[in-house]
């Protein structure tokens, strides 16, 4: 599968304040990329590079095997974090405006928001003002908007937020079908699960750097410590946890059941196999829980941020 | 992608349906007319009063000086003390008592003249008063001294010297009182349009700046066109309301003196008296015939292409500044510390234009001015209907467009940054770092 957007060494100065050193990326077609880092990592900057909002101090960017140039702009859609619509605008007159501005014609514009409002089941809300409309409602013109031109690209900035539950859900699903329909999106958040839910790759931003970037089940992979958690009942726990502390590396577990057992975290060697510790803890006890612990999302991001 | 048509049309739009904006447009000329009946009739009320002034003559020199007039009245009291008068004057009403003592040195006389009442009286009336003294005292004074009045009189000469340019054409005095009053009223209305409809695109860059729509746009359009729809289609907003401003201006004009014919009348007493006397005295029958070919003899086509020319140059110029700083802070309170800048240059052309050009319109300092970008479009404005030679026009407005373009780029700069930061208003300092980036 090849790659819809590569950036190639990016850097962006702002004075003497660096937003990006070299950073470098690569969004496989089709895929729903998480752009991940903390307040301040450079993050915005970068979305808007791949915008040409702003312009790289140096280093390019590849979209769909072109160099970035200003006729990608109806190849992109952009739904930033800090968003709004026009105050005073008509929903229906606004929703237009800003797809003939994406390059719709008007007549196509108009067709394809009629979809979109009867699908999201908003379609009485065209000739209100924003201002009469809840954070959530402009919040869901604003994903139309961004969608309607059909671009190759979406970034998403934090889509969520502002949402109640229900209409995140229906937001979430409509990114997944815009998925399967072939588009490629840039997801950017700091809520781990639902990164943890629709990423196929991950790349993590931290102080102007890229310090991580892959697959997501090959960053948790690599991230794993073969630590494995474990329930165990027994006539004699602290002797047993004893016993155990010999042979493993051990610590102790918190996890809610509905016995009394003996909970642990034991961490493997490389010589040691999974199925020799069940084996061996078979042979002391009840084993009522045995999971390997696989870290997420969130264990990861706090993980790779503190060591560096 | 040029999208510049569609972001004026947007613009243009929204401020043309904008409540506020018809509201204004539609009430602007009524309260004004109104305001102009009001104080008309405010004035009237004033004129209408008669005052009464007591004159208690001991010296009996000028009683019989004081000829009534249309608002004042003289009531001339006899044997009496000035207490006694004094009293009198109160119950009476009058406006004030004029006192003269009982000499009869013409000269001494002066300095014992004296005028109470119960609050400071006007100016105009003590003027009037000593005017008529002085005359009826200078020509007692001539007698005295054997000099025989009516020849003085029939000596006076009044001189008027006609004026012709060079190459014969024929001008007035007038003609300068009618060229300061056009060229003042175009450099002031460029004045007002700048600062009226530059607020309006400030504001409208804070206002997407505040509701968080700018991002959004900018993925979609350069910031540069953004702002060039902006000034383009407020500007457009603002000529539209101009427009009906003179449009509705002239109707109300028009109805006003229809419905209320005689009122309007009295509204223009001192242009209708003007005009009376006109027909009444031949020789101010001319000055009529003046003021026509005074404007007759403006260099009219070359004043309108003038003033086409540096009404855009000028109001584009301010406006992308205005648009910086719009960009440039989140809230309108904060834009006072950048608006001084851009005002007192404004406010620096119009006095120049009024005080020196009208003094001297070739002279250095209105030259000067009339070149510097930031001046020119008002000084200019104003020199240009005393005759300013073309390779001065051209050059003036050659500058102003180079700067037109410069500030463009830079304010493009501090725009495109701008908009995307929020929070804290920026320094001087931080705006010229802007422009680096």
């Amino acid at each position: 599968m090849s790659n819809l957007l590569e950036v190639n060494e990016v850097s962006k100065n702002f004075g003497n304040f660096t937003a990006l050193n070299k950073v470098s990326l690569s969004v496989p077609k089709g895929s729903i990329f998480g752009l991940l880092g903390p307040n301040g990592a450079g993050k915005t900057t970068l979305i808007r590079v791949i915008n040409q909002i702003t312009m790289p101090d140096s280093g390019s960017v590849i979209l769909d095997g072109e160099a970035l140039r200003e006729n990608h702009i109806r190849d992109i859609g952009y739904l930033p974090e800090e968003r709004g619509l026009y105050k005073t605008m008509k929903v229906g007159e606004q929703a237009l405006y800003l797809a003939q501005l994406k390059g719709l014609s008007k007549t196509e514009a108009k067709a394809r928001l009629k979809y979109w409002f009867d699908r999201l089941d908003i379609g009485d809300w065209w000739n209100k003002k924003i201002q009469e409309l809840s954070k959530g409602m402009a919040q869901k013109i604003q994903f139309v908007v961004t969608v309607l031109h059909e671009p190759k690209l979406l970034i998403f900035d934090e889509p969520f937020s502002g949402f109640d539950p229900i209409n995140a859900d229906i937001i979430k699903d409509e990114i997944l079908h815009l998925r399967d329909q072939g588009a490629t999106i840039i997801f950017s958040t700091h809520r781990m699960e639902s990164v943890e839910e629709l990423c196929d790759d991950i790349a993590l931003i931290h102080k102007s750097n890229k310090i991580l970037e892959g697959k997501l089940v090959d960053v948790k992979r690599q991230f794993k410590s073969n630590t494995f958690e474990v329930g165990i009942r027994s006539n004699n726990q602290p002797e047993l946890k004893q016993e155990l502390a010999q042979k493993f590396d051990v610590s102790d577990a918190y996890f809610k059941t509905l016995e009394n057992e003996l909970k642990l975290n034991i961490k493997l060697q490389d010589s040691q196999k999974s199925n020799d510790l069940l084996g061996f803890l078979a042979s002391k006890g009840e084993v009522s829980h045995f999971v390997e612990l696989i870290p997420s999302v969130n264990d990861i991001f706090i993980q790779t941020v503190k060591n560096n | 992608m040029n999208h510049l048509p569609l972001i004026i049309k947007r613009e243009y739009l929204n401020k043309v349906r904008n409540k506020s904006f018809i509201i204004m447009t539609f009430l602007s000329p009524i309260i004004f007319m109104a305001l102009i009946g009001v104080v008309a009739y405010l004035t009237q009320l004033n004129n209408d009063k008669i005052r009464l002034i007591s004159v208690l003559d001991e010296s009996g020199l000028v009683k019989d000086t004081f000829k009534d007039s249309e608002h004042t009245t003289y009531h001339v009291l006899e044997d009496m003390s000035l207490d006694d008068a004094k009293d009198l004057s109160k119950e009476t009403e009058a406006y004030g008592l004029l006192h003269v003592d009982k000499i009869q040195d013409l000269k001494n006389l002066s300095k014992h003249i004296t005028f109470y009442s119960e609050e400071s009286p006007s100016i105009n009336t003590i003027s009037d008063l000593e005017n008529q003294i002085e005359a009826k005292l200078t020509n007692m004074k001539l007698l005295q001294n054997g000099v025989d009045v009516d020849m003085i009189n029939a000596s006076k000469i009044s001189v008027e010297i006609a004026q012709e340019s060079f190459d014969g054409q024929k001008t007035s005095k007038i003609d300068s009182v009618i060229k300061i009053a056009f060229g003042g009223a175009l450099g002031y209305l460029l004045f007002m349009f700048i600062i009226i409809y530059g607020n309006m695109i400030m504001r409208s860059v804070i206002e997407e700046k505040t509701s968080r729509i700018i991002e959004v746009i900018i993925s979609s359009v350069k910031p540069v066109q953004l702002m060039l729809g902006k000034i383009f289609g407020t500007s457009l907003a603002g000529i539209t309301q101009f427009l009906i401003w003179t449009i509705l201006g002239f109707i109300l004009m028009f109805v006003l003196s229809a419905v209320f014919g005689i009122d309007l009348a009295q509204v223009q007493t001192p242009q209708q008296q003007m005009v009376q006397q006109a027909m009444e005295n031949p020789e101010l029958n001319m000055r009529i015939q003046d003021v026509l070919t005074a404007f007759y003899n403006l260099p009219l086509l070359n004043l309108v292409l003038a003033f086409i020319l540096f009404f855009i140059g000028g109001y584009l110029l301010y406006s992308s500044f205005y648009a910086a700083i719009g960009a440039a802070v989140d809230n309108e309170t904060d834009t006072q510390q950048f608006m001084m800048p851009i005002i007192m240059p404004l406010v620096l052309a119009v006095y120049i234009g009024i005080f020196t050009v009208v003094e001297d319109p070739h002279g250095t300092v209105s030259t000067v001015f009339s070149f510097i970008p930031l001046t020119s479009p008002v000084v200019m404005l104003m020199r240009i209907p005393f005759g300013v030679p073309i390779w001065q026009q051209v050059l003036s407005f050659s500058i102003l467009v180079g700067t037109f373009m410069l500030t463009v780029w830079f304010a493009a700069k501090i725009y495109r940054v701008g908009i995307l930061m929020y929070g804290k208003k920026p320094t001087y300092k931080e705006l010229i770092k802007w422009i680096k980036y």
